[in-house]
């Protein structure tokens, strides 16, 4: 069995290279088919706001990469609730269908289920 | 055990001294490192370029002096390196750039190195972050 890993990703999508950095960790990691997981955690869940305008700050839109993340197997993708709320995001309107939103308990536990973590 | 060990900050941050001291310290435990991973700013520890000034703690140079004298992997992110300009001698040739700040015992090379450490490794032991 492939040891499993989790990459929490705290950093908005405008804040540097932070959040593009986490998430290629997450994309190299399924298209290698290892076991991995993706939690965002902190100002990392403004990477799943609705509409982002990344042009309006010169940037690359992440939006398009965290679509693919199914297409490299990666199904574990979680996000923080607490987070999410309290950034006045609509879980509802989150621009992933998939993800899975935790409480802190979900994700002491979560933290728990995998082997090692990478918190960027 | 077998230790992987990742920087992701630059070669001043206290985690980056502390990454080094606990690669120091894992050794002279008997334990073994199987690759350093440097990632996002820590590219920046491997940089040759890096002056200090004499009576403070060189990082760059006494990371290069652990590496090459224990013949560790020390593997550079190649797309994060590249992102800040820490290039060898064929990346600068590669984007024409007129700089070479990477050399041997440094490797540039991808995130495949960091997961394949993750796997070979008991634990992995991050420094850093944002």
């Amino acid at each position: 069995m492939p040891a499993s890993l989790l990459i929490i990703s705290r950093q908005a999508p405008w804040s540097g290279p932070s959040a593009r950095e986490a998430l290629d960790i997450v994309l190299a990691g399924g298209a290698f088919d290892l076991p991995i997981g993706l939690l965002f955690l902190d100002d990392g869940v403004f990477q799943l706001a609705p509409a982002q305008n990344a042009k309006a700050v010169q940037q690359k839109d992440l939006s398009a990469n965290l679509q693919a993340l199914s297409l490299f197997g990666v199904d574990d993708v979680f996000a923080c609730g607490n987070s999410v709320t309290e950034r006045g995001l609509a879980p509802s309107a989150l621009n992933m269908a998939t993800v899975q939103l935790l409480d802190p308990e979900q994700i002491s536990s979560i933290i728990d289920r995998y082997d090692q973590v990478i918190t960027l | 055990m077998k230790f992987a060990i990742a920087v992701f900050s630059a070669a001043h941050a206290p985690s980056s001294r502390r990454a080094l001291l606990f690669s120091q310290a894992a050794l002279a435990g008997g334990h073994q490192i199987v690759r350093l991973f440097f990632y996002q700013d820590g590219v920046y520890n491997a940089q040759d370029t890096s002056v200090t000034p004499q009576d403070e703690l060189d990082l760059p140079r006494q990371w290069r002096a652990f590496v090459t004298e224990h013949q560790l992997d020390g593997v550079v992110c190649i797309a994060a390196a590249l992102r800040r300009g820490v290039l060898n001698e064929e990346e600068a040739g590669r984007y024409q750039r007129s700089a070479v700040n990477l050399s041997a015992p440094w490797e540039l090379s991808g995130l495949g190195q960091l997961h394949d450490a993750v796997q070979a490794a008991d634990r992995l032991i991050c420094f850093g972050g944002p």
